[in-house]
């Protein structure tokens, strides 16, 4: 606002421009807010009103009048569900317990190698994403380079097979989301002042306690960050499960892009949607509140 | 590993007190531990690309690209010899730059109104704006779909204007997919933007002011020029989101191929080298224009700040 106010020091401008530039934030807002209102907000409230509706492509689809399709969403696709959450929770804890002591070594160790580091970190970002998980599959292959090896050298059956289990579709995930776990924990890290871990030093407190009661604190609002950034797209993802699992591994994406896309059955796929969604809002709101960082999510 | 830590833990073993052994220990582990697992991370991180990239010389038999059988250049001198893959590529790059453009006008103007304007609402548009990266990609494109479902069946409410369109506008291709890349691009953007323009010095524009510029020509001699550093991040961020993105685009994209789109499909039937071809030539692109804007911006800073 001082911008403006010196310049009616500077020339006084007419009631026109005044008004003008008082609309000035609204000027710049309405485009951008117009697109994510129609291609966000409403499609969003008409997916919600779909979740509740029924009927096919051909009869239409309307309301029915009570939440039962949500229920029934819930209910219906139990081993997807849990392979979804199961395999969200062990990738995302993986991510956590990989992705930590990598963003710590570097944020506290990365001296002039830092730059270098992160650009390393976020190479994957620089390929497709499917592309990364076609080369996850050939990684994993029965003959590829790591079973193939194991095996040649009699560490493993020559039966072994990883490919198309839930070991590999977990460590795929783990794989595509890692820069999303490291990023936000290197930022916290790096923010950190180093002269609060000299005082908690010069006041006797040896490196473990300095870390767990001055530096993984100091780091919350990074693993907030780090695990909903990584937790949400693997609960939402059904790239690796198709790719590196079987039908037996299918998880709630599979189900939700299958009932779009192949069988054209809007309502309960909009349904499964709709259940994701707020499952994983609540998830993320109780998870804020656990870790006492609710304002570092605006 | 284990031994070379045992080996430098071994004079501390002399000492008396307990505590300062323990600590010396502790301290050996943590200098050879974190950097060895920082680097198998790393390695980690980047075994697929390296596989991606050494595949892509691979002379394999048959259909698959899956097992290594020999170095060749087959792939390389004829990367676009796939029928169907020149057009997902054209129309990767169409979109890619058009919602590139599009959301980077859109997504700045958002930055600059939250972050030089206090006006009522302003939690609301970050709550607005923060939602959609929050989303899971899958239900970003099942609503969008289920909207255009609805606008092709004539069925729920159709935002206010678009009514007004020719019927068919929005059937699922070309257009639905820039409509969705530029919707998810605009949050990223504006989030990039902002995060430049609050490091910016707002007296720099008071004393163009007083100077006797006006409230356009110090926006685009001074503001401007010192936000552009963040806008181009902001649009090669944009371009990069754009030209991967499956998900969504596989929910809005009807029978159009972008590139993925294209490698999903075909990987049903074939893994031809060329997915790894594009693949590494776009790697080496982005990677090359990174090490160049570093180049570049390692000069501006101090003209920046």
């Amino acid at each position: 606002m001082s911008a403006a106010s010196s310049a009616v020091t500077a020339a006084p401008p007419g009631a026109w421009r005044r008004r003008l530039f008082a609309a000035a934030p609204y000027i710049l807002l309405t485009p951008g807010l117009i697109w994510l209102l129609y291609f966000f907000v409403w499609p969003a409230v008409q997916m919600v009103l779909m979740a509740v509706s029924s009927g096919t492509l051909t009869t239409g689809f309307k309301p029915t009048g009570t939440l039962k399709p949500l229920t029934d969403a819930l209910g219906k696709f139990p081993t997807q569900w849990s392979n979804s959450l199961l395999y969200g929770g062990i990738s995302t804890t993986l991510d956590f317990l990989i992705g930590f002591p990598v963003a710590y070594a570097i944020a506290f160790r990365g001296g002039r190698y830092k730059n270098l580091l992160l650009f390393l970190v976020i190479a994957p970002f620089f390929t497709s994403f499917l592309i990364r998980t076609i080369s996850w599959k050939i990684l994993l292959g029965d003959e590829g380079p790591i079973l193939g090896v194991l095996k040649s050298l009699g560490i493993l059956p020559v039966d072994y097979s990883v490919l198309y289990s839930p070991v590999a579709v977990i460590s795929g995930l783990t794989y595509n989301f890692l820069p999303f776990m490291i990023l936000p924990l290197y930022v916290a890290l790096e923010k950190i002042d180093k002269s609060v871990l000299e005082a908690a030093s010069d006041l006797y407190a040896n490196r473990w306690h300095t870390f767990r009661r001055v530096t993984f604190p100091l780091a919350l609002p990074g693993v907030f960050g780090g695990t909903i950034l990584t937790f949400i797209p693997t609960m939402g993802d059904y790239v690796n499960a198709e790719l590196l699992g079987s039908p037996k591994t299918r998880m709630i994406g599979n189900v939700i892009q299958g009932r779009f896309l192949q069988s054209t059955d809007y309502p309960v796929a909009a349904a499964l949607s709709v259940v994701l969604m707020a499952g994983i809002l609540i998830a993320v709101l109780i998870y804020a509140r656990a870790l006492g960082t609710e304002d570092l999510t605006g | 590993m284990a031994t070379a830590e045992a080996q430098r833990a071994v004079p501390a073993r002399g000492e008396r007190s307990v505590p300062s052994r323990r600590r010396s220990i502790g301290r050996q582990v943590g200098r050879w531990a974190l950097p060895v697992f920082t680097a198998v991370a790393i390695g980690y991180l980047l075994i697929p690309i390296v596989v991606m990239i050494i595949f892509s010389f691979n002379d394999y038999e048959g259909k698959f690209n899956f097992i290594w059988h020999g170095f060749t250049l087959k792939a390389w001198s004829q990367p676009l010899a796939w029928p169907g893959l020149p057009d997902a590529i054209r129309i990767s790059l169409t979109i890619a730059a058009v919602s590139t453009l599009g959301s980077t006008i859109l997504g700045t103007m958002i930055g600059l109104a939250l972050t030089r304007y206090r006006f009522r609402g302003r939690g609301v548009i970050n709550g607005l704006i923060f939602l959609p990266m929050a989303s899971p990609e899958i239900v970003l494109g099942a609503s969008l779909l289920t909207m255009f479902i609805n606008i092709g069946l004539g069925t729920g409410i159709t935002p206010p204007g678009l009514g007004l369109l020719p019927k068919g506008s929005f059937s699922l291709g070309f257009t639905t997919i820039l409509i969705a890349h530029i919707m998810f691009n605009i949050s990223y953007v504006v989030v990039t933007v902002k995060a430049r323009i609050s490091g910016f010095d707002r007296r720099l524009e008071e004393a163009a002011m007083d100077l006797g510029a006006n409230e356009w020509t110090t926006f685009w001699k001074v503001t401007f020029p010192l936000i552009f550093p963040g806008i181009l991040a902001a649009a090669l961020l944009a371009f990069s989101l754009s030209i991967d993105d499956f998900v969504i685009t596989n929910f809005v994209s009807g029978t159009t191929n972008t590139f993925p789109i294209w490698v999903y499909g075909v990987i049903r039937n074939a893994l031809p080298a060329q997915i790894n071809v594009i693949g590494s030539f776009i790697f080496l692109v982005a990677v090359g224009g990174v090490a160049i804007s570093t180049l570049v911006g390692g000069r501006s800073p101090r003209l920046a700040r």
